[in-house]
C-alpha cells in the first residue's frame, strides 16, 4: 500500500497552477519529415537499389550524351568496313578492344595478309606475330581488321577527283594511291578461263608478281625469297596513252635508276642511266583506274568530300555486318527508347490514374462497368493489338503502331493500381472530415486521395519502363515492329542483326545484350527498392 | 454448392470476355482490304471465286484491264457464315495468301504445328519445377545464410536477364562454342527421337531459366512463411522430425499457392515462347503466327488469335478456380 505514503503533506507546499505553466503539447525540435522525405531516406538505406539508380542514371546519360560524340549516325552504313571489331585506341597495346579478330588461315592468306601490310606500312598482322601449328599448314595471328580490307577492287574515279586526291595528298602527305600494276599481267590472268583467276584480276591487293597453280593465284617469290612488286613503271619521258598524269607523293622505292645498255646507230653499246617512274592510274572509260588503299581512301572520302565530321573508320563497338556503327546505333536506340518509354508511361500514368480514380471512388455500378470494360481490353494480348494496328495503319508509322498498341493495353494496369489505392483510402476518418467539411468530390479525389496513392503509382510506373523496352526490344527482334524505315534504330532491331551473324560476329549481339541487361537488371532492383521505400509495410513480400 | 456457382460463373465471364474479343478482331480484320495471292500464270477469277465460295464476297465482275470487282457481304453476315461453319463442320477457314500452306484447311495447319510448341513446353516444365521448387527450399531453410544469398543472386539475375538474351547466350555458347547442341531444331515430324530431343534442348533450357527463377522465389517466399507458422512449432513438439514436419507440414501448405502458380505458368508459356521458336528455328505454333501475319493470311490469323486470346484467359482463372480445389478451407464466392 503506497498510498499512504503523502498522507502527511502539509497544506503550505500546494501551489496554485499557473496558466502558463501549463504545456498541452510542446513543439517538435526535430524537423518534419513528409512523405516523400522518408521515403527518400528508406531508398538511401537500401545499396543494391543505390547501385541500380546510379547504373540507370549512367545508361540514360549514355543515351542523352553518346550521340553528340560520334560522327556516325544510325543511317551511315559502308559494306567495305562491315563487321569491323570493336577498337579502342585506350586498348591498342593489348589483345582485347584493339579492332584485330584471330585468323586462322593458311599460308598463302597469311603471305598476302603479310604482303599487304609490307607495302602499305601498317600492321595487318598484328606485330607481325603468328603461330604456326604443328603440321605448318595453320597460321594463327590476331588480323586487324580495319587496315585488313586492304585495297579492294580496282576502283574507276573521275578525273576531277584523281586530281583532288593528289592535291589532298600532297596537303596532307598521307598516301591514297599506290602504283598499279600493268593491265597486261592482270590480263594474261583473265585469258585462262577461271573464275578465281578473273576474279583476282579486279583484285587490286595483288600488287605482286603471281602466277596460277592449282586453279589459284600464287604468290611468286623472287631467288632471295622477297615479295617482288609488279608494279607497272615508265622510264623518265617515256609517255604511254593509258598512264594517267601523277605528280604527287610517290611510295618509298619510285624513281630508281636501272642501268640500261643501249645501241646506238653506230652499233656502239653504251650503258645509260634511266630512271623508273610507277603509274598510278590507267585511263578507263569514264575515269581514272586506281589502286586506293581503303583506309585513307576513306579517311579522304569523309574528311573531303562528305565532311560529316567523320576522319577515320573508328568504330568503338565495331559494325555490324551490313556495316552499320554499333555504339550510334546502340545510343541512338537507347536514347530512342528511353523517351518513347518515358512518354507513354507518362501518357498511361495520366489515364489510368483519371480512370481509375472515378473507377474507385465512386464504385458500385460504375466501378463494375469500367471494370469489365478494362478487363475485356485487358484480355487481348499485346501481339494481336499490335498486329491488328499493323494493319489498319500500314502507312503510318511504325513508332505510331507501337505507341498505340503500349497505351492501349498499358493503362490498364495503372487504373487497377489507382482504384486499390482508392478502395484503401476512401473509407478513411479524414476523407469523411474532408467530406463534412463540403469538399466536392474531385477535389476529395484528387488533394485527399491520390496523393495518398502516388507512391505506389511511381514505382510502377518505374517498374513499367523497362518492361515497355523489353516489349519492344522483343517486337523489333521478331520483325513486327520496323523502325529502321524511319532511320531509327532500336536495341531490338540490333540483337536481330546479332544473331543472324552470331558465329561470325558474335560482338555484333554482345553490345545491345549488355545494355538490355544492365537496364532490365537495375530497373529491377531500382524499382523493389522504391516499392519497399514508398510502402514499408509492404517489405520483402515478393522477395 | 458455393464453388459450383464460383466457377460456372468465371468460366461465363470468360466466355463473355472471349467471344467480345473475337468478334472485335473478326470485324477489325473484315474491313481491311482482302488479300488475293497468286502464282504467275494463275487464273484471280478462281482466287476470287474461291472466296465467293466462302461467302465474303460476291457479284465479281471483270473490268476492262483485267481488275476484277466485287461487292463485300456485310460483316455480321460473313460472321454469321463463320461461326456456323465452324460449329456444324469445324472448319475454320482455309489459308488463302500463306504461300507454302495456300488452299489447306488452317486447322491442319495448326494442329501440326503444336507439338514442337507443346513438347518444348512440357519438357521445359519437367526441368524447370523440380529444380525450381528444390531452389527455393533450399533458400528458405538456410534462410539469410550464404546458401540463400547465393540463390538470391541467381533468381533476381535470372528473372531480369531477358529470354532474348537468355536465348542467344545459350545459343552462342553451347551450341556454337562448345558444339553440343545443333545451332536449331531438327526438321522433320518424329518428334521423339533422341536427335530432335537433343536439338530441343536449348531452346528447352532458354524457357525453363527464366521459369526456374520464378518457381524458387515464389516457393522461397511461400516456404519462408509457412515456417514460421504456428503449427510447424507444434508439429515438432509432438516428436516429429525436422524433415517430417517440413515435409508433410509446410510443404504442403506451401503447394496450396505454388501449385496453381505452376498450373498457370505452363499455360502462359504455351503462347509466350514466340521468341525462343524464331531463335532456334521451331516449326511451332509462334512461327505460324509470324508467317501468317506477314502474309496477311486473315484465316490463320483468327484462328491464331483466338487460341491465343483463349491461353491468356485460361492462365488468368486457372490460378483462382484451382484454389478453391486444392485447398478446402477457401470457398470461393463465399459470401
Amino acid at each position: 500500500m503506497t498510498t499512504n505514503k503523502y498522507d502527511n503533506i502539509p497544506v503550505e507546499k500546494f501551489q496554485f497552477a499557473k496558466r502558463v505553466d501549463l504545456h498541452h503539447d510542446s513543439k517538435f525540435d526535430t524537423k518534419p519529415v513528409t512523405y516523400f522525405q522518408g521515403a527518400f531516406k528508406r531508398f538511401c538505406k537500401n545499396k543494391g537499389a543505390v547501385v541500380a539508380a546510379i547504373v540507370i542514371a549512367v545508361l540514360v546519360l549514355f543515351a542523352i550524351i553518346a550521340p553528340f560524340c560520334t560522327p556516325y549516325t544510325p543511317a551511315y552504313y559502308d559494306t567495305v568496313y562491315a563487321a569491323a571489331r570493336p577498337k579502342n585506341n585506350l586498348f591498342l597495346e593489348t589483345d582485347f578492344w584493339d579492332g584485330c579478330r584471330v585468323k586462322e588461315t593458311s599460308y598463302e592468306a597469311c603471305l598476302r595478309d603479310y604482303a599487304m601490310g609490307l607495302e602499305t606500312g601498317r600492321e595487318v598482322i598484328k606485330d607481325y606475330e603468328y603461330t604456326v601449328s604443328a603440321d605448318g599448314k595453320v597460321f594463327t595471328y590476331r588480323y586487324d581488321t580495319y587496315y585488313g580490307v586492304g585495297f579492294g577492287k580496282y576502283r574507276v574515279i573521275s578525273e576531277e577527283e584523281y586530281a583532288d586526291i593528289q592535291r589532298y595528298q600532297n596537303e596532307t602527305g598521307r598516301q591514297v594511291l599506290y602504283p598499279t600494276v600493268h593491265i597486261k599481267y592482270r590480263d594474261t590472268v583473265d585469258l585462262r578461263d577461271n573464275t578465281i583467276a578473273q576474279q583476282d584480276k579486279d583484285n587490286a591487293n595483288i600488287y605482286y608478281k603471281t602466277k596460277i597453280e592449282h586453279n589459284k593465284t600464287v604468290m611468286v617469290l623472287n631467288s632471295e625469297g622477297d615479295i617482288e612488286p609488279n608494279y607497272w613503271a615508265l622510264a623518265e619521258g617515256e609517255k604511254s596513252g593509258l598512264a594517267a598524269p601523277y605528280d604527287s607523293k610517290r611510295i618509298d622505292g619510285d624513281g630508281y635508276t636501272e642501268t640500261v645498255k643501249k645501241m646506238d646507230q653506230d652499233g656502239n653499246i653504251t650503258e645509260e642511266e634511266v630512271t623508273y617512274y610507277y603509274v598510278y592510274g590507267r585511263k578507263v572509260d569514264g575515269g581514272v583506274e586506281v589502286r586506293a588503299e581503303y583506309y585513307e581512301y576513306y579517311t579522304y572520302l569523309h574528311t573531303q568530300k562528305y565532311q560529316d565530321g567523320i576522319s577515320e573508320p573508328y568504330f568503338l563497338f565495331g559494325t555490324t555486318t551490313s556495316g552499320k556503327d554499333i555504339f550510334s546505333c546502340l545510343a541512338n536506340g537507347a536514347r530512342f527508347s528511353f523517351i518513347f518509354a518515358i512518354v507513354v508511361a507518362i501518357v498511361n500514368l495520366v489515364v489510368g490514374a483519371i480512370w481509375g480514380s472515378i473507377s474507385g471512388y465512386f464504385g458500385g455500378k460504375i466501378d463494375l462497368c469500367m471494370e469489365r470494360f478494362a478487363e475485356i481490353l485487358g484480355s487481348v494480348p499485346t501481339m494481336i493489338v499490335i498486329t491488328l494496328l499493323k494493319y489498319h495503319m500500314g502507312s503510318t508509322s511504325h513508332i505510331w503502331v507501337l505507341f498505340i498498341s503500349f497505351f492501349a493495353t498499358g493503362w490498364i494496369g495503372m487504373a487497377g493500381t489507382t482504384r486499390m489505392q482508392f478502395y484503401r483510402f476512401k473509407n478513411q476518418e479524414y476523407v469523411l472530415a474532408a467530406r463534412t467539411l463540403g469538399a466536392s468530390d474531385a477535389r476529395i479525389m484528387f488533394k485527399h486521395i491520390f496523393p495518398n496513392g502516388l507512391g505506389t503509382l511511381v514505382t510502377r510506373c518505374a517498374l513499367v519502363i523497362p518492361s515497355m523496352i523489353y516489349t519492344e526490344t522483343n517486337l523489333s527482334y521478331l520483325g513486327i515492329i520496323n523502325l529502321e524505315a524511319g532511320n531509327i534504330t532500336s536495341v531490338g532491331t540490333l540483337i536481330a542483326a546479332g544473331q543472324q551473324a552470331l558465329m561470325v560476329a558474335p560482338y555484333v549481339a554482345l553490345f545491345p545484350c549488355v545494355f538490355l541487361v544492365l537496364l532490365m537488371l537495375s530497373f529491377n532492383l531500382f524499382g523493389n527498392g522504391l516499392r519497399d521505400a514508398f510502402n514499408p509495410s509492404l517489405r520483402g513480400s515478393e522477395d | 454448392m458455393y464453388m459450383f456457382k464460383y466457377v460456372t460463373k468465371r468460366l461465363g465471364l470468360m466466355l463473355f470476355t472471349f467471344l467480345i474479343i473475337i468478334v472485335m478482331c473478326f470485324v477489325l480484320i473484315k474491313l481491311l482490304p482482302i488479300q488475293v495471292n497468286v502464282g504467275p500464270g494463275q487464273d484471280k477469277y478462281i482466287a476470287y471465286k474461291q472466296l465467293e465460295g466462302r461467302g465474303w464476297i460476291t457479284n465479281i465482275q471483270e473490268g476492262e484491264n483485267g481488275i476484277y470487282t466485287y461487292d463485300r457481304v456485310p460483316i455480321f453476315i460473313q460472321l454469321g457464315t463463320y461461326v456456323n461453319r465452324i460449329i456444324t463442320k469445324g472448319d475454320f477457314g482455309v489459308a488463302t495468301t500463306y504461300g507454302e500452306y495456300i488452299g489447306k484447311p488452317v486447322w491442319d495447319v495448326f494442329v501440326r504445328k503444336l507439338p514442337p510448341t507443346i513438347l518444348i513446353n512440357i519438357y521445359s516444365t519437367l526441368i524447370g519445377v523440380p529444380i525450381g521448387l528444390g531452389l527455393g527450399i533450399l533458400a528458405a531453410l538456410k534462410k539469410n545464410k550464404w546458401q540463400d544469398q547465393v540463390i538470391n543472386i541467381f533468381i533476381i539475375l535470372l528473372i531480369s536477364v531477358p529470354s532474348i538474351v537468355l536465348g542467344l547466350g545459350i545459343q552462342y555458347f553451347l551450341c556454337f562454342k562448345l558444339g553440343w547442341f545443333p545451332l536449331t531444331m531438327v526438321r522433320g515430324d518424329d518428334y521423339f527421337t533422341w536427335e530432335m530431343f537433343r536439338s530441343m534442348l536449348p531452346a528447352v533450357f532458354s524457357l525453363c531459366l527464366g521459369s526456374i527463377a520464378g518457381y524458387a522465389r515464389y516457393t522461397r517466399a511461400e516456404l519462408s512463411e509457412v515456417l514460421t507458422g504456428e503449427f510447424m512449432l507444434l508439429a515438432r513438439t509432438k516428436g516429429l522430425t525436422k524433415g517430417q514436419a517440413i515435409y508433410r507440414h509446410a510443404m504442403r501448405n506451401s503447394m496450396v499457392v505454388i501449385f496453381p502458380s505452376i498450373l498457370s505458368e505452363f499455360i502462359g508459356v504455351l503462347s509466350g515462347s514466340m521468341i525462343i521458336e524464331r531463335m532456334f528455328a521451331i516449326p511451332g505454333v509462334g512461327g505460324l503466327y509470324l508467317n501468317a501475319i506477314n502474309f496477311q493470311d486473315y484465316d490463320f490469323f483468327m484462328l491464331l488469335s483466338a487460341f491465343y486470346t483463349l491461353i491468356g484467359l485460361a492462365a488468368g482463372i486457372v490460378i483462382d478456380i484451382s484454389y478453391g480445389f486444392i485447398d478446402p478451407r477457401i470457398r470461393m464466392g463465399a459470401k
